[in-house]
């Protein structure tokens, strides 16, 4: 065990905790919608196309987080351009993500830099933020948390019941791609940290075991951000608790978010017995 | 207020004609709503029912003639207007009470503001009261059953006061007893309110003690009227332009035949039931 507050005198591991709380808040933050929306695979399709274009970035301009960044946005819209229903938006992910996968490891094999930076696009590389990668999470974070509280509420109404949203006047096709756009942001952020393949354990599992406690949209959604916190942060102060061991932080944040959600699984459970024993009592 | 006095229609319809993909689902429609009044659309699949609501939302525009609601062209978000779709039962995960559904009714289109007001929250909480649904309000929509849904759909809609309300099949997949609560609360909202109410519908004989007049869609025609006028053998054999007859046994209204199925056009199974026997 090593001390975390001796750790946390290294500014490698301040950038880190930085970069993880602002991962965090706009995970947490677009969770819930994911969820409500239905869109856990464009949320994996998105993170896994962020690979081939942080390669290409790579590639291009030894800049692997800009190349996801632009590459995510393209992508987003390309699914939201390619399929208009449901169904159809699946499968164009399916299609999309297919060929960007075979691309990403095409371009890599062009690649004769550190090996780690291929794996780090893969699995995260907290500890390798730069200040420069923090300020770049900072503007990110800023502007994803500022347009989703503004959009929040039509946002809401759209995602649970459109064939009324229209009626009301509310730019529901618009929102769709704003919200995808964000989402695109938000995932390839988060891929900065857990990695493109761990990226669900951010932007989904707060908001699943969120929901476990809650059906208010505010308080799930408050949740959700919190619950992504601790993980985030809880799973990286426990990798510098474990650095002798060299376990990743992204696979300890997986971890901890996984816990949180088995937690409040059980925690409804219990409740629900509780409930339904004081029902039984009663009659 | 609308100024042109109060005998002017709140829907008026005058030579509205809709063409679709080449098909004509009504021309020359003629059509004026007095405040209060319950109306009731039937006709086979694919009339234009839905049509004719959309086009009353402003999701639609006319191939010919015009349509006013209170006096203006139907836009969309218009508060004049309330809606309730065709019934899609609300996943049971999804992280909605009852209460933030009729809410989104009075703001869900606004932006700046993840939370409803305090005004908007104080107005949720009568109208969840005014229609019956106070002891499911908290609970995940998901988990009500689909006439507790339908109620806070209604009460969703009426948030914005409108002085018109369109429901779409508001009555399918419910039982008896929840399809009588569901008409009863849109009597008493007419009444008391003032609102007109159109409403799509399959089912003839639940609706005919509230409805004041029907209009009938079918392939291309048209008819409206009381339920005397409309639902004759001689009115709905013009309009199929084929033998229907229309039967009244026990206060209920039996259409057999109409085109080539008379279940498309109605759920008359039970109903053709009881006239054989």
């Amino acid at each position: 065990m090593t001390n975390i507050f001796d750790m946390l005198q290294y500014p490698f591991a301040q950038h880190a905790l930085i970069a993880a709380t602002l991962i965090a808040l706009t995970c947490g933050l677009v969770a819930p919608f994911v969820v409500m929306r239905d869109m856990a695979f464009a949320v994996h399709g998105t993170a896994e196309l962020s690979f081939p274009s942080a390669v290409a970035g790579l590639l291009i301009a030894s800049d692997a987080v800009s190349g996801a960044l632009l590459g995510s946005l393209v992508v987003a819209t390309a699914f939201a351009l390619l399929g208009r229903r449901r169904s159809e938006s699946n499968t164009a992910i399916g299609v999309v993500l297919a060929f960007g996968l075979g691309l990403g490891v095409f371009l890599l094999s062009f690649y004769n830099g550190f090996s780690s930076a291929a794996t780090n696009i893969l699995f995260g590389s907290l500890v390798s933020a730069s200040t420069r990668d923090v300020m770049i999470l900072g503007v990110l974070a800023v502007l994803v948390v500022i347009t989703m509280v503004i959009i929040f509420r039509p946002l809401l109404f759209a995602s649970v019941d459109p064939a009324v949203a229209i009626a009301r006047g509310v730019p529901v096709r618009r929102l769709g791609l704003i919200f995808l756009l964000l989402l695109a942001l938000t995932v390839t952020e988060a891929a900065q940290v857990v990695g493109t393949l761990l990226v669900l354990s951010l932007a989904i599992t707060p908001a699943a075991a969120a929901r476990r406690w809650t059906a208010n949209p505010i308080v799930f959604t408050g949740l959700s951000v919190l619950f992504a916190l601790v993980a985030a942060d809880g799973g990286f102060l426990l990798s510098l608790a474990l650095s002798d061991t060299d376990i990743k932080a992204s696979v300890l944040i997986s971890f901890v978010s996984f816990a949180i959600y088995l937690l409040s699984f059980a925690a409804e459970r219990l409740r629900r017995d509780t409930r339904t024993a004081g029902v039984a009592a009663a009659t | 207020m609308n100024d042109s006095g109060a005998d002017a229609p709140l829907i008026d319809f005058r030579g509205a004609t809709l063409r679709l993909g080449g098909r004509t689902l009504w021309s020359d429609f003629e059509l004026g709503v007095r405040e209060g009044e319950f109306i009731a659309i039937l006709g086979p699949n694919g009339a234009g029912k839905t049509t004719l609501l959309r086009a009353l939302l402003g999701l639609q525009e006319l191939s010919a003639g015009k349509v006013t609601v209170a006096g203006k062209k139907p836009s969309r978000g218009s508060s004049d207007v309330g809606y309730v779709p065709q019934q899609k039962i609300f996943d049971g995960d999804l992280g909605l009470r009852g209460r933030d559904l009729v809410a989104l009714g009075a703001d869900g289109h606004r932006f700046g503001r993840p939370w409803a007001s305090n005004s908007v929250r104080e107005a949720t909480e009568a109208m969840i009261r005014a229609v019956g649904a106070t002891s499911y309000a908290d609970a995940p929509v998901g988990n009500l059953s689909g006439g507790e849904q339908q109620r806070l759909r209604i009460a969703q809609a009426l948030m914005s006061d409108p002085k018109v309300l369109l429901c779409d099949e508001p009555l399918t997949s419910l039982d008896l007893r929840h399809q009588e609560g569901v008409l009863e609360l849109l009597d008493e909202r007419r009444r008391s309110a003032g609102t007109a109410v159109v409403m799509v519908t399959h089912e003839i004989n639940p609706i005919l003690p509230y409805v004041d007049r029907i209009i009938y869609l079918v392939g291309g025609n048209w008819a409206v009227g009381t339920p005397d006028e409309v639902l004759t053998t001689e009115q709905l054999s013009n309009l199929y332009g084929a033998p229907v007859d229309v039967l009244r046994v026990r206060g209920r209204v039996i259409v057999v035949g109409g085109g080539e199925t008379p279940e498309q056009s109605h759920h008359c199974g039970p109903e053709m039931a009881v006239a054989q026997s």
